[in-house]
């Protein structure tokens, strides 16, 4: 089987690897969706949706508990959204307004491709699992992600009525706003990260390498503890960048309608929100890797030391095979994504929707100085650090 | 009243900051995200109904299985909705209860219109009429929404009686006591 795939044309093997990566990604957008109404219901003191099932799978025992988290109603809005009549409105433009959404899903599904999201051992190196482990790293995440923003751009102009305009217009200048504070942020990490001397690498992997040190002390500490005002600031960039509560200017159903979607409906409208949760799965994912330490289990406990442990403790050698490794990587740093989500979520669920001038005056007069402070005190103590 | 100055408090250094607020709020949330929901599974569970509850009106018999309803239509009269329609009917000669004289041929209460106000059960004067515990009518047509005698008996049951005032009347008759 491994053979096989390994002795397939190299560009094939790519696209198997794109689609596999797709075939998740996309999954988990959706329940994140479902995910979404029931820690909406949760916190509002409701059980939330929990009657859909369909009556043919009703024998299989234990089926109950699927059918209290809304797994079916997550398939029901799935089906509803693919046979609903897709409306286009008379006065939009309308390979623009079509164009759209295709436009949000692209970029979204692009910055997978960098992100490593697992690791495996050989002979005790660390290879990270990636579609493309390249040097660019966070900067083709940057790049790549900030393009997302036409789409909303798009929609807005091209719906041409108020709302979407609005709310197309609200978008360009918060992303513009909080792009800023979010790459100053992590520049200490990578300042951290390479050295002067050693060879310069903006590659994710390696930021994860970084926080992989063994044992109690700062030298294994991931950076969420070594830069908590890096973290901080990414973290509400990150929920500026996706649109998410307390910024979802482009969208703010209560003062836009429905913000750039506004026109939209049926399939197009479920891709944008396929494409706003690959965007916070991506973020939460760039996240983790930059300042929760990737897929290490515990802050000073590797993941080389965890499937050293693990090989003594049953005495099989199995767990240093690739593909055990792979797996548990993937599933430790999977539970870091979830979490990071689930922390997406219930912000969203606890904290109003702040004000469009609020909103520009957090990003250009707090965070944006409060970012170069961090990036000049780091850049300072990191020089008396390292030399 | 002597005037008492009020200070007007400016915001602490935590509350302009804002991100305290925002984990106290979290703090709150997660509290409730781990409590039992608080609604209730409707048609599998149902709510207490508190007693002197006003539900679906309904016609109730007393406990010798007479019918009491004497079709005076005061209450169809006093229905402020008009959704009470009663034809009036006699009781045979001849029939045990025949000193009531009257009983309704037809009782029909339109749903649609029934506003639950109670007036009905307030102004009955034979005790017949009650708005019970029943909270939930649907039907799929108009028809279906009318509630005709035999399903509105069937509905209000019997009730306790305290006065039998048509069997005092005809004991009173029997023995010559009659002071009508």
């Amino acid at each position: 089987m491994a053979d096989l795939f390994f002795g397939l044309p190299s560009a094939v093997q790519a696209l198997l690897k794109g689609l596999a990566v797709i075939l998740v990604i996309f999954p988990i957008a959706a329940a994140c969706s479902m995910a979404e109404r029931k820690v909406s219901a949760w916190i509002q003191g409701r059980p939330g949706p929990n009657r859909a099932l369909p009556p043919f799978l009703a024998w299989i025992p234990g089926i109950g508990i699927l059918q209290r988290l809304g797994v079916f109603h997550l398939a029901a809005d799935g089906a509803k959204f693919v046979f609903k009549e897709e409306p286009l409105p008379d006065h939009v433009h309308k390979f623009y307004y079509t164009l759209a959404p295709v436009v949000a899903m692209v970029p979204a599904f692009t910055t997978v491709t960098v992100v490593p999201f697992g690791a495996y051992l050989v002979d005790g190196a660390v290879i990270p699992l990636t579609l493309a482990n390249v040097d660019v790293g966070i900067l083709a995440v940057f790049a790549v992600s900030s393009l997302g923003i036409y789409s909303l751009i798009l929609a807005g102009w091209a719906s041409n009525s108020k709302y979407p305009f609005l709310g197309g217009v609200r978008a360009s200048a918060q992303l513009i706003s909080y792009e800023l504070s979010m790459t100053l942020s992590v520049l200490p990490v990578f300042l951290w990260v390479n050295a002067p001397g050693s060879s310069g690498s903006l590659s994710l992997a390696r930021v994860v390498e970084f926080q992989s040190g063994t044992g109690l002390g700062w030298g294994s500490a991931w950076f969420v503890f070594t830069m908590p005002v890096s973290a901080l600031i990414f973290a509400i960039a990150l929920f500026a960048e996706t649109n998410r509560q307390p910024f979802d200017m482009p969208e703010s159903e209560s003062d836009l309608v429905g913000g750039f979607h506004t026109e939209y409906g049926a399939f197009k409208w479920s891709l944008f929100f396929v494409a706003e949760y690959a965007n916070m799965i991506v973020g939460s994912a760039v996240f983790a890797l930059l300042f929760l330490g990737g897929w290490n289990p515990l802050p000073g406990l590797p993941l080389a030391s965890l499937l050293e442990g693990l090989r003594h403790a049953t005495g099989s050698e199995l767990w240093l095979r690739p593909l055990a490794a792979g797996l548990i990587s993937i599933a430790i740093f999977l539970a870091k994504i979830l979490a990071t989500l689930f922390v997406f979520m219930w912000v969203r669920w606890t904290v109003p929707r702040f004000r469009y001038d609020q909103v520009m005056k957090i990003g250009w007069q707090k965070l944006l100085p409060l970012s170069i402070a961090n990036l000049i005190a780091y850049t300072i103590g990191i020089y008396f650090l390292q030399s | 009243m002597a005037v008492i100055q009020v200070q007007r408090k400016s915001l602490t250094l935590a509350e302009r900051v804002y991100l305290p607020q925002i984990f106290g709020g979290m703090m709150t949330t997660l509290k409730h995200l781990l409590r039992p929901a608080e609604t209730m599974e409707y048609p599998e569970q149902r709510p207490a109904i508190p007693p002197g509850y006003r539900g679906v009106p309904t016609l109730v018999k007393d406990p010798n299985g007479r019918e009491k309803c004497v079709s005076c239509q005061l209450c169809e009269f006093v229905c402020p909705p008009k959704a009470i329609r009663i034809t009036p009917g006699s009781i045979p000669a001849g029939a045990p209860n025949e000193q009531v004289e009257k009983a309704p041929q037809a009782f029909d209460i339109d749903m649609l219109r029934c506003i639950y106000c109670g007036l009905c059960e307030e102004v009955c004067p034979e005790e017949a009429i009650f708005l019970q515990n029943q909270y939930s009518m649907s039907g799929y047509s108009r028809a279906e929404m009318v509630n005709h005698k035999d399903r509105l008996y069937e509905l209000g049951g019997t009730l306790p009686d305290k006065h039998f005032k048509w069997d005092v009347k005809k004991s009173a008759e029997e023995s010559g006591n009659d002071r009508h």
